[in-house]
């Protein structure tokens, strides 16, 4: 059926790169449990200690209370938004389609910092005060081009004939979105959301510049660097977050699939 | 050839034409606005106009002044950013290191989306979600975990001391070019696959019966079927890594030290450290209008369209 049949080498190749691929991961989780603040072979016993000094760090956890807060804000207007473009893309036809379009696509390909620059110059000079605020404005800004496009997709699978019908007879258009189109893109604003909210959650090239003097996890952790000792704990909480996100990210692939 | 407009929204033919029964003109309109105005803001105040803004600050004499008032237009930033040297030369540098790990990410991730395109059998979404489980995890952690795999005190290090290979840790791994390609590259590869296998799913399995029945042996085939069609999934996996990788600022920053930074990172420390904002504006400006020209490049060797299925 194919060129090559035999495909061992193939194979071993595959599961070597993700051998690969996996052992950094594998490395920040042993860090995680060991009980030095370095890593070194041979490992020096394994302890919970880390995990347990979590929750006792107050700035950390209010870091990660700061992620969450801006990745739900964000992700949900974004989700919004995103939605909105999505429905004049696929379903109106006017002048000035191209531009709002564009915009919408746009913050996909433009650099994170030189947005990040420019949203640090809009604030300046309106003498907006960096927050949690400004950083979840400017991840609704790169989150939406990803609810642009699983939404609009969504919208192109189905015929534009079926709200057709409801407005024939006689729903006016917002009951057409309510009872026909919303449930129908339902699945897919929802895996929207939840890739919006994981575009947010450890965005960190952004929130740099905007954070000011609300750490989101991320910025927190950058700052923490610095010093070795505090390493374990936070690479404990990145451990608990990216299975949080994994969680979140698998089954946003699931409610894609399961369409 | 029917009736001449008659109606306001006539810049509106779509709608009509969906919705096009008489009476229903107003809520069609209402709604219309009432989608059309948040986007529009949001995008037009959050991301057209800070650009705006930016590209307006880079013809700025200096910082001196107010925001608000009025300046005359200079070129000063761009001569200046023009007439050294070493701007360019980083850009230039920082280019070359894109384009390494673009085409390395993209030949690393050529046989597994091979593999997985034509040896998968039923068990491929499962692969799939192995090979992309890597490239959910946080970004951050990612580049962390390279930087103890690298350091001093790292996994290598600790690794080839213990086998007693090297006495003292090496210094070269951690803190330069080579260790922001390598990371780089390990970021990139789950994602560098995905259009790669696009393309190569879409491919008609009846051209390799063909070819076979034709006599072609398996090499002839590759290289006449597999390669030339997959070649738009190719291309869009080098944009995908190619033009992100330009505009890096954080893995350089993590794992570069002084001597790995790129082009990004002279942005930022213009906007933070030197505090020259119409100087780190004018190379925004230059990064940015090289990325277009890019997206530009890309969009004639490879169709859109295809990238959105």
């Amino acid at each position: 059926m194919t060129t090559f049949r035999n495909s061992f080498p193939l194979k071993a190749y595959f599961f070597g790169l993700i051998g690969l691929l996996y052992f950094p991961i594998a490395v920040l989780f042993l860090f995680s449990i060991n009980a030095n603040t370095f890593l070194s072979f041979p490992l020096q016993g394994l302890t919970l200690d880390w995990y347990e000094k979590l929750f006792a760090s107050d700035a950390l956890l209010r870091s990660a209370r700061n992620s969450l807060v801006v990745a739900l804000g964000s992700s949900l207007t974004a989700t919004l938004l995103g939605t909105m473009v999505a429905l004049l893309m696929m379903r109106y036809q006017f002048r000035s389609k191209g531009l709002l379009v564009a915009m919408a696509v746009l913050p996909l390909i433009v650099p994170y910092i030189v947005l990040a620059v420019a949203l640090l110059l809009l604030f300046s000079i309106l003498n907006i005060e960096r927050s949690l605020l400004t950083v979840g404005v400017a991840h609704t800004v790169v989150a939406l081009p990803y609810v642009l496009l699983i939404v609009g997709a969504r919208l192109a699978g189905f015929d534009a004939s079926l709200e057709e019908a409801a407005m024939d007879l006689g729903a006016d258009y917002p009951t057409t979105l309510r009872r026909i189109v919303i449930p129908m893109i339902a699945p897919a604003m929802i895996s929207a959301w939840l890739t919006a909210f994981t575009v947010s959650f450890d965005e960190f090239a952004l929130a740099l510049f905007l954070a000011g003097t609300q750490p989101t996890f991320p910025v927190y952790l950058y700052g923490q660097l610095r010093f070795a000792s505090r390493l374990p704990i936070m690479i404990a909480l990145a451990v608990l977050m990216m299975i949080g996100t994994l969680t979140l990210v698998l089954i946003a692939e699931r409610v894609r699939r399961a369409e | 050839m029917t009736a001449a407009p008659s109606r306001p929204s006539e810049h509106l033919p779509q709608i009509r034409r969906i919705w096009g029964r008489a009476g229903r003109g107003w809520d069609r309109r209402a709604s219309f606005w009432m989608l059309y105005f948040p986007p529009l803001l949001w995008l037009g105040a959050f991301f057209l106009i800070p650009l705006l803004l930016m590209f307006a600050f880079s013809f700025r004499p200096d910082m001196r002044g107010d925001f608000f008032q009025l300046w005359h237009p200079s070129l000063n930033q761009y001569e200046k950013l023009i007439s050294t040297g070493s701007y360019w030369r980083l850009l230039w540098t920082s280019t070359q290191m894109a384009l390494l790990i673009s085409v390395i990410s993209v030949v690393l991730s050529y046989p597994i989306a091979y593999f997985l395109a034509f040896h998968g059998r039923q068990r491929v979404g499962f692969y799939l979600v192995l090979l992309l489980v890597p490239f959910w995890t946080s970004y951050l952690l990612r580049v962390m975990a390279w930087k103890m795999m690298l350091g001093t005190e790292g996994v290598i290090n600790s690794f080839l001391i213990y086998i007693n290979l090297i006495q003292e840790p090496l210094t070269a791994l951690l803190y330069n070019r080579n260790a922001v390609v390598i990371t780089l590259i390990y970021v990139w590869i789950p994602f560098a696959t995905l259009p790669i296998l696009a393309a190569l799913q879409r491919i008609d399995l009846a051209l390799f019966e063909a070819a076979a029945d034709l006599g072609a042996r398996p090499v002839h085939q590759f290289l006449r079927i597999t390669l030339p069609l997959s070649l738009p999934g190719v291309f869009a996996a080098f944009f995908m890594v190619f033009i992100p990788t330009v505009g890096e600022y954080v893995t350089p920053l993590l794992v570069g030290g002084s001597r790995g930074s790129m082009y990004g990172n002279i942005i930022q420390d213009f906007f933070t450290k030197a505090a020259n904002w119409p100087f780190g504006s004018a190379m925004s400006m230059i990064m940015l209008a090289g990325t277009l020209i890019l997206v530009a490049i890309a969009a004639r060797l490879i169709n859109l369209r295809d990238l959105l299925e």
